[in-house]
């Protein structure tokens, strides 16, 4: 058994070994076919820099020809400059789809996504699958199935000894958070060539480290309970950059990760009729990843079937409703596809959090798709309008973190082993509320002034350009807080950064969860010995033992109803329930009093 | 008023806790084992690396000057009880109220060699620690005493992957309470878990390496030695009173204590592990070292103290523990052997490490009591069924009130039924199964 677990680790680090590597392999060179133009002027102009830098047929390595690129397009800008000065943009051509503006980055980038690429991934694409996917579900697999025949129960002996799960220093993570967020800021700063919004994150940023640290009084009081251990794990460490990495590449700097967009090149065909985009990439590896560790969470709790069940919802919703059924859509559309082609969403994933669902290119595909495009329409404004509001009242905001969303699903599958880092001092609630509720309000004010220039075509609303808004939206919370930080710090943080801090759809969910639902997590009694099982094991950082030991109900809007704290109970003080019967007195205080008379408050 | 708390166990701790809630006067706890509250029941998880030894204080650090309650790190040598004045490593402390919240320490029976390195208990923090520095490298251990206290000390060895022979001296496990079938169902699941369990023998003596360590034990009836690098005591606890004893305090087996927790010196308390109720409840012990009657003590202390006259009262029973991966609940009576007048349905799922016991009086039908084994049951529901003597049909009926297993798990209630019918002759059926509401609208009936 411990030999099928060498074996199967050997096997992981293979494959992302393979993974790293393989990206220097092959050369490119240009692609003729398909310039990265807006239209035919750039194109040109494009075309004339080629041939002026004699770069047509070149075949450069993957660095190399980020940099041939970025010659290209910068002489081609100079080029179209000239004419601009000499003649002005032709006649019916507006200015900006004649000039290249003053940040051409995003045509290098295509440039150089959209190259011809020649090599052994190309060449050999199923191989290079098997080298990556196939040895990393492999080696997964040996490592996990030999936990099913180990006896049921809890399984966390020795995560706090762990290089890999044991989290970092307090200091150490604090240099990771600050080095991780002000990076986002200054590189925001540069790739979106604005000053404005980075600097507005800034001053809200430090707003709520004042309000934090001197309205809440939280200077001088030591957040012993950050989950931060004595020593640094580094295991964890290198695990977090190499997320952190590997989100980089996907958002940020796609003209460097063409060999994997290439190796899954058939697999797309198959699925869906036509070359893999960067995001079929993340979609396939997310859903494999999730099924593998799913699997993994499935023999860790034999013994518990809440467990179970939500692992093969989460995995299904995944599959199902955010991989395969676009695909087929996309499948249908293969025909049409660069006219009018069907929208071809997660179905499952919602506005705010889903935040683009309301940006104009989206509304026009489905206003332009009849009855198929209306029902998305209707479906996608359904869940949050309806859906939200009555489930959470049935269920509590479980429903949809903790069975049904992806970034849940991820957390709780790939992020399990991470779940203890969370922090659980008071602090780190404190910075919770005003964060999540920040990037809610700013999720709502950035949707409003889309849809205001949906509706007017006017680009400014009370002089701010709406545009400019939603660039730095998507670039600093959707890119940024949600991937790298979100998901890059899950071996820093705890698997939960971007639902507890983040997500303004949890946010919306928890409002709910907090003011009208049945649910809650009953405390059994006087059972409980304050062992901090349930504190360790919250992904959300809730301090599960501060109620429990008060035999008070736990009902907190961050509270994704996991059930793992009612899991690990030793005592067996905790069940998630839902109840109408007192949903006005959920939230009493020292439910179990030993001495009747006395309301007690909290202390 | 000057409060001085001697302990910063759950009993103290609760007691400070309570003190400020209901008054504002100066509250000093004095402990020399930690600076600060920890959860001595969750001492395992840390060494099992499930918790960071900070995940187990249930108070961020900050709490206790914001509540200003000062925390005092000292050991007390003695107490002048004439002069309401402590002597301890830090000085002299005067109280006006004094509160002894002592706790226990592990017994040892005389056994030869019972003070070597290499032996220990597992009840203070440093105990925990001499188990973490002396486990690296450890191939062997060996427990004697087979209580809730020596299967955790098992439980953390094998996550350890260290080896484990436990040395009991009942014929089968902890049956000096818990009935026989439960107790072989957790001989059956030590056994599961590679732990080499011996039933029936008794230490005879520890042997030294000849540097002052443990290297071995040998047993009595067969005289077997076996190495080990580790010996753990865990034969029971008792009152950690021996400074105390000829200073006037009224002291037995505990510091003895009213059933309002005064001992017989003016302004002196007594709670928890090192209380001894001159006058305990029928069907209980004068000393119960158990952390549910610890708090209880510890608030019902603040509230005499306070000058609101409250007498101990711990209610039903019900205790709780774990063993390896088998959870354990109990509420009301269940002895070890079946008393006269006591009858009892007993079902044990078909895998062997799930049971429901249920006492009830064998002529009077009402119910006294549950034993559950790998299920969970809600204590205020038990509770109140025991506290009304509810005819055993009548819970039987309406069990699914009492289940608190997670959601979607398999319910077993309807099975429980089926066995009473059977050994009853009776023909009743499950009118109420589990569910929030149901359960509210009983508890407010």
């Amino acid at each position: 058994m411990k030999f099928l677990q060498t074996i199967g680790s050997i096997l992981v680090i293979a494959s992302i070994l393979v993974f790293i590597g393989m990206l220097g392999l092959g050369t490119k060179s240009i692609n003729l076919e398909s310039l990265p133009g807006n239209n035919e002027h750039q194109n040109t102009a494009i075309t004339e820099a080629i041939n002026e830098l004699g770069a047509t047929g070149q075949e450069v390595n993957h660095i190399g020809f980020v940099s041939l690129a970025s010659k290209i397009i910068d002489k081609a800008n100079e080029i179209q400059e000239a004419k601009f000065k000499a003649s002005g943009a032709p006649d019916g051509v507006g200015e900006w789809d004649f000039r290249f503006g003053g940040n051409a980055s995003s045509f290098k980038q295509k440039m150089s996504a959209t190259a011809v690429a020649t090599g052994p991934v190309q060449s050999n694409p199923w191989l290079f699958f098997f080298l990556t996917f196939g040895l990393a579900i492999i080696g997964g697999l040996f490592f996990i199935i030999p936990k099913f025949s180990e006896s049921a129960g809890i399984k966390h002996d020795g995560i706090y000894q762990s290089s890999l799960t044991s989290g970092l220093k307090f200091g150490i993570r604090t240099f990771a958070l600050a080095a991780g967020i002000i990076g986002i800021l200054v590189y925001g700063f540069f790739k979106l060539n604005n000053l404005f919004w980075p600097l507005v994150t800034t001053v809200i940023g430090l707003i709520f480290i004042y309000f934090v640290f001197i309205k809440e009084k939280s200077r001088g009081k030591d957040p012993q309970r950050s989950a931060s251990p004595v020593n640094t794990g580094w295991l964890g460490v290198i695990a977090g950059i190499l997320l952190v990495g590997f989100y980089i590449l996907l958002y940020w700097t796609p003209q460097y990760i063409q060999n994997w967009v290439s190796m899954v090149d058939p697999i797309s065909q198959k699925l869906n009729g036509g070359n893999a985009s960067r995001w079929f990439l993340y979609g396939l590896l997310y859903t494999v990843i999730m099924a593998v560790m799913g699997i993994r969470m499935l023999a860790k709790y034999q013994h518990n079937k809440y467990q179970r069940v939500r692992t093969y919802s989460v995995i299904f919703f995944q599959t199902a409703f955010a991989f395969l059924i676009p695909q087929m859509i996309s499948k249908l559309n293969a025909a049409n596809a660069y006219d009018n082609p069907i929208p071809a969403p997660d179905l499952k994933n919602m506005w705010p959090l889903d935040y683009s669902f309301f940006f104009n290119y989206r509304l026009d595909e489905m206003v332009a798709n009849g009855s198929i495009g209306l029902f998305m329409l209707v479906w996608g404004i359904t869940l949050f309008v309806i859906g939200v509001p009555v489930f959470v009242f049935f269920f509590g905001k479980r429903w949809y973190c903790s069975w049904v969303c992806g970034c849940g699903g991820l957390a709780e599958t790939l992020g399990d082993p991470f779940r203890q880092l969370s922090d659980k001092s008071l602090r780190a609630w404190q910075f919770e509320r005003y964060i999540i509720h920040g990037v809610m309000v700013a999720a709502v004010l950035m949707t409003i002034g889309v849809l205001y220039t949906y509706f007017t075509g006017s680009y400014s609303v009370l002089g701010i350009n709406t545009e400019a808004l939603k660039a730095w939206y998507a670039f600093f919370i959707g890119a940024g807080f949600a991937g790298i930080i979100g998901t890059g710090f899950y071996p820093l943080m705890g698997n939960r950064v971007w639902c507890r801090f983040g997500c303004p759809l949890a946010g919306y969910l928890g409002l709910i969860q907090k003011f009208r639902s049945k649910f809650r997590i009953t405390t059994n009694g006087g059972q409980c010995i304050s062992c901090g099982n349930c504190s360790t094991y919250c992904e959300m950082g809730i301090d599960v033992r501060s109620y429990a030991q008060k035999g008070q109900d736990i009902v907190r809007s961050s509270c994704v109803g996991c059930g793992v704290c009612s899991a690990v109970c030793p005592r067996g003080v905790l069940r998630l329930e839902n109840g109408s019967g007192d949903v006005s007195e959920r939230t009493q205080v020292e439910r179990n009093v030993h001495i009747k008379d006395l309301i007690g408050e909290e202390l | 008023m000057k409060i001085v708390i001697i302990g910063n166990g759950i009993s103290g701790i609760t007691c400070s806790r309570w003190l400020r809630k209901l008054g504002d006067s100066e509250i000093t706890v004095i402990s020399s084992e930690t600076k600060y509250f920890f959860s001595r029941t969750a001492l395992m998880y840390a060494y099992m690396g499930h918790m960071r030894p900070e995940d187990l204080k249930p108070y961020e650090d900050w709490f206790w000057e914001k509540n200003r309650i000062n925390l005092l790190e000292a050991h007390v040598d003695s107490i002048d009880f004439e002069a309401k004045t402590l002597n301890t490593t830090q000085g002299a402390v005067h109280y006006d109220k004094l509160v002894l919240a002592l706790g226990s320490k592990s017994n040892k029976f005389g056994w030869p060699g019972q003070d070597l390195e290499r032996v220990g208990g597992l009840y203070h923090w440093q105990d925990l620690e001499n188990m973490e520095k002396y486990s690296p490298g450890l191939k062997h251990a060996v427990i004697v005493g087979g209580g809730l206290i020596g299967i955790e000390m098992a439980e953390m060895f094998r996550s350890r992957k260290i080896g484990v022979t436990m040395l009991v001296r009942e014929a089968s496990y902890w049956n000096n309470v818990l009935p026989a079938e439960e107790s072989a169902m957790i001989n059956r699941h030590i056994n599961s878990h590679h732990i080499d369990l011996r039933l029936g023998v008794n230490l005879d003596s520890i042997q030294d390496d000849g540097n002052g360590a443990a290297k071995s034990v040998i047993i009595k009836e067969t005289q077997e030695e076996i190495q080990c690098g580790y010996v753990g005591l865990t034969a029971g606890v008792s009152p950690n009173i021996a400074f105390l004893k000829e200073t006037g305090l009224e002291v037995g087996r505990g510091i003895k204590v009213d059933n309002h927790l005064r001992t017989n010196m003016p302004d002196v308390y007594a709670i928890g592990d090192c209380a001894e109720l001159n006058d305990p409840k029928p069907g209980r012990r004068g000393v119960e070292a158990i952390w549910y009657t610890g708090r209880m003590m510890g608030e019902t202390a603040a509230y005499n103290i306070m000058g609101k006259s409250v007498a101990y009262d711990p209610g039903i029973w019900f205790n709780s523990a774990k063993f390896l991966d088998i959870e354990y609940q109990v509420y009301g009576e269940v002895p070890g052997t079946l008393p006269e007048d006591m009858a009892t349905i007993y079902w044990e799922h078909a895998d062997g490490d799930k049971a429901i016991r249920i006492n009830y009086h064998k002529t009077e039908k009402y119910i006294r009591g549950f034993n559950l084994m790998g299920v969970r049951y809600r204590h205020e529901v038990c509770e109140k069924w025991l506290a009304n003597k509810t005819p055993i049909e009548e819970v039987l009926k309406n069990l699914g009130l009492a289940n608190f297993d997670p959601e979607f798990y398999d319910e077993y209630e309807a099975d429980v039924i089926q066995l009473y019918n059977k050994q009853e002759g009776a023909n009743i059926n499950l009118k109420t199964k589990r569910g929030l509401d149901r359960v509210l609208s009983f508890l407010k009936s």
